[in-house]
């Protein structure tokens, strides 16, 4: 799997202090929309490797990393850049959206 | 390549449909949509659909009916509907970037989330505003929360947001619920759970999340205000088919249906909630998917 696993204990390491601006998608196995998205966001890890890093977090596992960025909804994806969350995307959404949000990230 | 059969959606009937057609050997394909799967994807447990004993969870029943229809070559398109060409033959049918070609298309796009359309409400979906107990309740755990709604769906979604958070308030226009029975009585047994009848949210507060709503009631016409963190809306449904040009519509924007499955359009049929304002069961959507199967399929061998 090119996507990685984000959790409480290392957010800050992976996301936070990301050099690459980082993909992180707020999840949960309960959750029928997440389903959807989950092998969208596997694809586009792959895609985007080397500049994007892209990885999931299970919010029921890790409720500090959830609660910290507001996360009320899921799947809700977050694109951070130099430690801050710039883009928010709420509910299921197309590669395409996704990759055009991305696009506004990378090429910025 | 022109298919012979383009279902449009993804619930219960436009499934159905494609078990049948792709069983009676036509091409079938499927513009399911991004968010695939249709309204039961936002429920839990579902009790009335038959042949599931101890009943079974929306989202299972959809990916199982999804992975029949797929058993029999279905083909699927996980992207939204935008446009259809019914002026001509092959009728042509555009999902993302792609356009599709079909010699007849059964339109099952179903209804979706009826919104309150009040201020602060669309800015907060997602923040505090939803309208899936079952995807969203996880985030208030030990919170304030109201259901706007008084019929089934409002009854299930109190339901499930009791398990987590400390108060459900269920806001309801009129004096009397629609509930069914049974789903009124579960909802009422419950302590965690209170009602506010003749009472209209006119206004959710909050910067970034929801922090209130103002309310007031129908009858006094008293103001109030409520502190609490979300808001569920279940008011009911409205029928996705706003882009379907040249396909007529009852007063309701329902689609008009003539001999069960046939719209205004030869070789265009339609299935479930889509026009269907009066049962609204998946268990209806299913078998008005399959009627509009058997139609289509007895109309093409009469094209031939």
């Amino acid at each position: 799997m090119a996507d990685k696993n984000f959790t409480d204990q290392n957010f800050q390491d992976e996301v936070i202090k990301s050099d690459t601006p980082a993909l992180v998608d707020f999840w949960a196995p309960w959750c029928a929309p997440c389903r959807i998205v989950s092998p969208i966001i596997e694809e586009l890890a792959k895609e985007y490797e080397g500049k994007l890093k892209v990885g999931k977090v299970n919010v029921d596992e890790n409720p500090n990393s959830a609660s910290r960025f507001g996360i009320m909804s899921i799947p809700s994806i977050l694109i951070f850049r130099n430690g801050e969350p710039v883009k928010t995307m709420i509910g299921a959404q197309s590669k395409e959206n996704y990759k055009k949000t991305i696009q506004e990230v990378l090429g910025g | 390549m022109v298919y012979d059969v383009i279902i449009i959606g993804s619930g219960p009937s436009a499934l159905t449909a494609a078990i049948y057609t792709t069983r009676a050997s036509l091409k079938t394909l499927v513009i399911a949509g991004i968010k695939w799967g249709g309204q039961l994807m936002l429920t839990t447990a579902v009790d009335n659909y038959p042949g599931f004993a101890q009943g079974i969870q929306g989202p299972d029943l959809m990916l199982a009916m999804r992975k029949q229809a797929e058993r029999f070559r279905a083909e699927f398109v996980d992207e939204d509907f935008s446009e259809g060409d019914f002026s001509q033959k092959p009728f042509r049918i555009r999902a993302g970037e792609k356009t599709f070609e079909g010699k007849s298309v059964i339109i099952a796009t179903g209804a979706d989330t009826k919104w309150l359309n009040i201020p602060g409400e669309k800015e907060k979906i997602g923040k505090g505003v939803s309208s899936c107990a079952p995807c969203d309740a996880f985030f208030f755990k030990n919170k304030k929360t109201i259901v706007v709604g008084g019929g089934d769906s409002a009854m299930e979604e109190a339901l499930v947001l009791a398990n987590l958070a400390d108060s459900v308030t269920v806001v309801h226009r009129s004096e009397t619920l629609r509930a069914s029975q049974i789903m009124q009585d579960r909802a009422k047994k419950n302590p965690k759970i209170k009602f506010l009848f003749n009472t209209e949210v006119v206004k959710i507060l909050g910067d970034e999340k929801v922090t209130g709503v103002e309310l007031r009631n129908n009858k006094t016409n008293e103001v109030s205000k409520m502190d609490l963190d979300g808001v569920f809306v279940a008011i009911g449904h409205v029928p996705n088919t706003m882009k379907f040009k040249g396909i007529d519509l009852d007063e309701k924007g329902y689609i008009k249906v003539k001999d069960h499955t046939r719209t205004n359009i030869e070789g265009v049929f339609v299935a479930g909630d889509v026009h269907d304002s009066h049962y609204r069961q998946a268990v209806t959507a299913a078998g008005y998917g399959c009627m509009a199967a058997l139609e289509t399929e007895h109309w093409l061998r009469g094209q031939e």
